[in-house]
């Protein structure tokens, strides 16, 4: 079995592009890389488009390397991925509304994020069309079945959470079929980045997904220091680790206290918000901002950890190892919530595997991936932790992976207050022309975030796709939720927690 | 669970004092409101939340309202399931176009009288998602907005504020009207 090394460097390399490689292959060479990902030998990072080109990013996880092929499309056309491998249909979906490439094969080629309102047709390709033809109807997947009953949920909610559409198909109380429509709020975060420069960029990148907006930065901001070779001092690399830390821990309290409360246990929501809350403060406290927007900057972090704020952060840890194992408790020694998440929503290893899902979504479901180990970038290469992993891929073994996960990341921050470096917090950095391209892989709360960028001549970025790990964790919501009943829904979907933002760009 | 529901009777209460209402969210808010119909509110106040496409951030710290530091249901006002419920909708994002539809619905499944408070930065006038071609702009490109509330997220005690001066504006004036 070759390896994707032996395929990037028999193509026409890309010079510039960094710190992975990139080549342009022809479309066998691309036939080829699309079955080692059908064959499971290799995995998908992301899929995305470009006017006339299209690009996928792999990891081949037998040598932990990674790279990217390309493949020129002047026809508009390309032999789709999808077809043989699954993972990548929504991503064609996308790439064909925004730039109306065309996967040969596919086997479904509906719209996706495009639902006829935009006024444009294919806004990012070469060939923008104005006037777009009225959309037709979006027809769901057809279900077919005695005494079936469908169940349209969205885009608006009954709650405080993103619009998004669910369609159940039911038989009585059982979920025979989930489709989702996502999409609507797409805000054409490429094309905005498209032409806007490096700073600007940056804190469109933070506004991705609200809660992940560190690890968007993190990710953003590193690939633009790989392409332009940029040494971020180390102060700045360590304080972005605190930030990603402490925006890890407030998701994960968050989230363990809104599945429970999703089960009708208030009293862990109440407590776990109370934990959230005190997180946000201390954020705010040591970085003047409770979601740590705009922290992280191309070039190193835009404030200073001061005493006070380590004094926050300290007595936060403190507060959080007190009062969290109760609640650990709590949640392993009440039998009526068990009830409702041991057994419920079930992923298996192997979907979870071929979607290579991220995050807590993998992890409970026996993927042991975690991009701060896997790729170990600083600081955490000189950082202990453990990657905890589960098999039952349940809604229990999701909560139990983050409460494990809070446990870490209370372990990394007092790491990090400890071995904090002095000097600088900020590197300027010239403007040099292009093209630069840049990529990063960083892990979110969620799972593992892409971000790939190329700074054109101007010294502007040219093109920049971001990638969420929602992409891959969506579709597995809809394989999970079968054969459950439709009120364990809420569990299902707040333990993946998905992200709709960061999907939908 | 004994244990801490225990602790709970013991200790003093997390929720912290009322915030002072901004006088400017007040001027803003006397002259959004024209005096139509307040006294039906009495001292109650139902939100329909809409993310018309933000990015979740001001979402996040709506729900932080609900937590045991700012209890927001001791002010009579709560967050409900339905616009039919609600007399106010609390609309986020810059409005995408694929949201508009969904947002103008919403809105029409209000009952009145209601009120339209947009939430952000984002919600006055895109933010930095203003020109893109999936985007409307702000909620005021769509719905009549009554009030705003700046941030980006707004923290919970300006979305708080801005809620606390919406409630006092109502109840000035059913208090005028009554005089």
């Amino acid at each position: 079995m070759p390896a994707l090394t032996d395929l990037i460097l028999a193509a026409e390399g890309v010079d510039n592009h960094l710190p992975w490689p990139r080549a342009v292959v022809t479309s066998k060479e691309w036939s080829f890389a699309v079955e080692q990902l059908a064959e499971g030998h290799w995995s998908l990072l992301g899929l995305w488009g470009e006017p006339g080109t299209v690009h996928m990013a792999l990891l081949d996880e037998a040598v932990w390397d990674i790279g990217v092929v390309s493949l020129l499309c002047p026809d508009g056309r390309y032999p789709s991925v999808g077809l043989l491998h699954p993972p990548a249909l929504r991503l064609e979906r996308a790439v064909a509304d925004l730039f109306g490439l065309l996967p040969q094969g596919a086997p479904d080629t509906r719209r996706w994020l495009d639902h006829g309102h935009w006024g444009v047709s294919f806004p990012l390709s070469a060939r923008v069309q104005t006037a777009a033809a009225a959309a037709p109807p979006y027809q769901f997947l057809p279900v077919e079945g005695e005494s079936l009953h469908q169940i349209p949920v969205g885009p608006v909610h009954a709650g405080i959470i993103e619009p998004g559409h669910f369609r159940f198909t039911a038989s009585g109380e059982t979920v025979v079929r989930l489709e989702e429509g996502l999409g609507y709020t797409h805000k054409g975060m490429e094309g905005l980045m498209a032409g806007s420069d490096i700073d600007h960029a940056a804190k469109l990148a933070g506004r991705t997904s609200g809660d992940s907006t560190v690890a968007y930065a993190l990710a953003f901001c590193r690939a633009v220091e790989a392409a332009l070779g940029i040494e971020v001092p180390a102060r700045a690399v360590w304080l972005r680790a605190l930030m990603a830390e402490l925006e890890r821990l407030a998701n994960h309290l968050g989230d363990i206290g809104a599945i429970c409360n999703d089960a009708a246990f208030a009293l862990m929501h109440a407590h776990c918000g109370v934990l959230r809350e005190r997180v946000l403060r201390a954020s705010d406290a040591a970085f003047g901002h409770r979601l740590m927007r705009d922290r992280v900057v191309p070039g190193g972090v835009a404030i200073d950890l001061n005493d006070e704020g380590t004094t926050a952060i300290r007595s936060l840890i403190a507060e959080i190892r007190q009062r969290f194992p109760a609640l650990v408790e709590l949640y392993d020694n009440t039998a009526s919530l068990q009830d409702r998440t041991v057994a419920t929503g079930r992923l298996r290893v192997e979907l979870a595997r071929q979607y290579r899902a991220g995050g807590y979504v993998g992890r409970a479901s026996g993927r042991d991936f975690d991009a701060r180990r896997s790729l170990a970038y600083p600081p955490y290469d000189a950082l202990n932790f453990n990657v905890p992993l589960l098999q039952e891929g349940d809604v229990n073994a999701r909560v139990w992976i983050r409460i494990h996960e809070v446990e870490q990341s209370l372990s990394l921050v007092e790491q990090i207050l400890r071995q904090l470096p002095g000097g600088p917090i900020r590197v300027d950095f010239a403007r040099t022309g292009g093209p630069h391209e840049g990529m990063a892989l960083v892990e979110g709360f969620r799972g593992d975030i892409l971000a790939w960028l190329r700074i054109g001549k101007s010294g502007l970025i040219e093109r920049c796709h971001l990638r969420d790990p929602s992409w891959f964790q969506w579709p597995l919501l809809e394989a999970a939720i079968e054969g459950n009943i439709v009120a364990d829904f809420p569990l299902c979907n707040k333990s993946f927690n998905c992200s709709y933002s960061g999907h939908d760009l | 669970m004994r244990k801490l529901l225990f602790e709970s009777l013991i200790r003093p209460p997390l929720t912290e004092r009322p915030p002072r209402v901004s006088d400017a969210a007040v001027d803003e808010l006397a002259r959004a409101l024209n005096g139509v119909a307040h006294r039906r509110l009495g001292r109650s106040l139902s939100i329909r939340a809409v993310d018309a496409g933000s990015c979740n951030g001001c979402e996040l710290e709506m729900h932080a309202l609900n937590n045991a530091f700012y209890d927001i249901e001791r002010f009579g006002i709560r967050f409900v399931a339905s616009p039919r419920h609600a007399d106010v909708l609390l609309v986020t994002g810059p409005v995408t176009k694929n949201m508009r539809d969904a947002l103008k619905r919403t809105y029409d499944a209000t009952p009145n009288p209601k009120w339209v408070v947009a939430l952000g930065d984002c919600a006055l006038n895109g933010g930095c998602f203003a020109g893109s071609y999936a985007v409307v702009g702000g909620v005021s490109e769509a719905l009549p907005v009554d009030l705003h509330i700046p941030g980006c997220p707004p923290p919970p005690i300006e979305i708080l504020k801005g809620l606390l001066a919406l409630l006092e504006g109502v109840n000035s004036r059913a208090a005028i009207a009554r005089a």
